[in-house]
């Protein structure tokens, strides 16, 4: 789906927009984070050479780096926790480094709005927690945040506004209300449950469960 | 004494030609590789020397000049592989098998239907570094102006789209654009090059300066430079060797190619051990 809203697939019908318009009148303001997969990280670069990718604009296509430049690429690594970095190659940072230099590139562009594709897919759990509070400070300062993810426990649950989509929008909402086994089951299609520890919501899968348990 | 016999091919005409047109050549190739190699394309040069292989045939047949029908057989197979890629039907190699293969073999029944030119085909297949006509070295020369222009101005959007299509894409680089380009100087460099190391050695060309400048460096930048300088100097000392040796030219080179590949391999491969050992006392 947001391959479709940043215009890399043609929609089967209809159109996206972005603040009420086309991607090609908002293209300034949108940042846009792959899946950390969609890359080789065998790819001769170091940290600084990816930040600076996102200098990129149509207008620009011959100009040199300037010093100014590297020093917004400098503050967008600072932002990400990632500025004694700056020099190392890129296949040998950790995962959750790799997501961080994604982040501080689409920060260059100082976008009002980030478009992340499953930001914890294949990560740790220290590395999720660190990407989640990444965001939600990127949040505070005023960043809308719209990503896509199939980490309920660990994602979802702590967002402060949840869509959930299959062919059609199925609920919307605070996760605390939208998070129920009735959502979930029509969005994923299996039985699930919801449980609560803490005031926060806990999504369990429970059909290899009972199948086990039907075979008693 | 040494001095006078290392000149003395330097001293037939059709020596200097080959050696400029291998040097230029080896330099191209090296700067071009540099892309096919981190696409993870290396395959593309081989199948595209096949698929001009097929237009140089059919030029041959119908009388036209070789560099406009390979030409334009060369630049349309591009763009055919390159669109059968992006729809992800099928991979990019398997896209570049069927494409060239099949232009190869309508190159042969087109030969063997209406057999004529023998000798130049095998030209064509093999090379024939001395062989050299002004029109080659013009050509060469063209080609390699064009390309380097080409990569220095859109050296940005070149990068960008090589490590990350997508994102390149959505910042506004227009990627099938970029790619359709690269494609495009592919296919006039083996068009170019082909009648001097001939096509079933161009693929080493493409690939093995660029690997071994993969091995050496971890800059995208630098890579630009050093892959060249390998391709360049592997071909003209390459060239000079065959000379002495009685060997083919364009096997000598690629032997000499190969050779700087295995010092390369053998020397990273120790330095990333000294690396990993310093790491572990950490």
């Amino acid at each position: 789906m947001l391959k479709t809203v940043m215009g890399l697939m043609k929609p089967d019908s209809g159109y996206t927009e972005i603040f009420g318009q086309p991607l090609d009148k908002v293209r300034e303001r949108v940042s846009y984070v792959p899946q950390r997969e969609s890359v080789d990280w065998d790819f001769p670069a170091d940290v600084m050479d990816v930040v600076l990718m996102g200098r990129y604009r149509k207008n620009n296509l011959f100009k040199r780096i300037t010093k100014e430049d590297r020093r917004i690429a400098t503050e967008a690594l600072e932002k990400v926790n990632l500025l004694e970095f700056a020099d190392r190659q890129i296949s040998q940072l950790s995962g959750g480094q790799q997501q961080r230099v994604f982040l501080a590139r689409a920060m260059f562009r100082n976008p009002d709005i980030l478009i992340m594709d499953e930001p914890t897919s294949g990560v740790d759990v220290r590395t999720r927690h660190e990407i989640l509070h990444l965001l939600a400070d990127l949040h505070a300062s005023g960043l809308t945040i719209l990503l896509t993810t199939h980490d309920l426990n660990g994602l979802a649950a702590h967002l402060p506004r949840l869509v959930c989509f299959n062919n059609t929008v199925i609920a919307d909402g605070n996760p605390r209300e939208v998070l129920t086994s009735q959502v979930l089951e029509a969005t994923y299609g299996a039985p699930m449950e919801v449980l609560e520890h803490g005031g926060m919501p806990i999504v369990v899968e429970h059909g290899p469960t009972r199948v086990r348990g039907e075979g008693k | 004494m040494f001095a006078f016999d290392l000149l003395e091919p330097y001293g037939f005409q059709f020596f200097r030609n080959g050696l400029v047109v291998a040097t230029i050549a080896g330099a191209l190739c090296g700067l071009l590789g540099v892309f096919v190699v981190l696409r993870g394309m290396s395959y593309i040069g081989h199948g595209l020397s096949h698929a001009v292989f097929g237009g140089a045939a059919a030029s041959a047949v119908m009388g036209i000049n070789y560099f406009i029908g390979a030409g334009v057989w060369g630049i349309i197979s591009g763009v055919l592989i390159g669109r059968i890629a992006r729809k992800r039907l099928i991979g990019a190699d398997a896209a570049i098998g069927v494409v060239t293969t099949a232009s190869f073999a309508l190159g042969l029944a087109l030969l063997n239907r209406y057999g004529q030119a023998q000798k130049s085909i095998e030209a064509v297949l093999f090379g024939s570094v001395l062989g050299v006509k002004p029109i080659d070295i013009l050509a060469v020369v063209l080609v390699t102006v064009l390309t380097v222009v080409l990569i220095l101005a859109f050296y940005r959007a070149l990068l960008f789209a090589t490590f990350d299509p997508e994102v390149a894409e959505v910042s506004g680089v227009r990627v099938a654009w970029v790619e359709a380009l690269l494609m495009a100087m592919l296919s006039l460099t083996i068009l170019v090059t082909m009648r001097v190391i001939g096509t079933l050695l161009i693929s080493a060309m493409l690939v093995i300066p660029a690997s071994t400048a993969r091995m050496l460096t971890n800059s995208f930048a630098r890579m630009l430079w050093i892959s060249p300088l390998i391709g360049a100097a592997t071909a003209g000392v390459g060239m000079y060797a065959s000379y002495f040796l009685d060997t083919s030219a364009s096997a000598t080179i690629i032997l000499l190619d190969a050779l700087v590949f295995i010092v390369a391999y053998v020397t990273a491969g120790a330095r990333s051990r000294i690396r990993m050992a310093s790491l572990g006392h950490l």
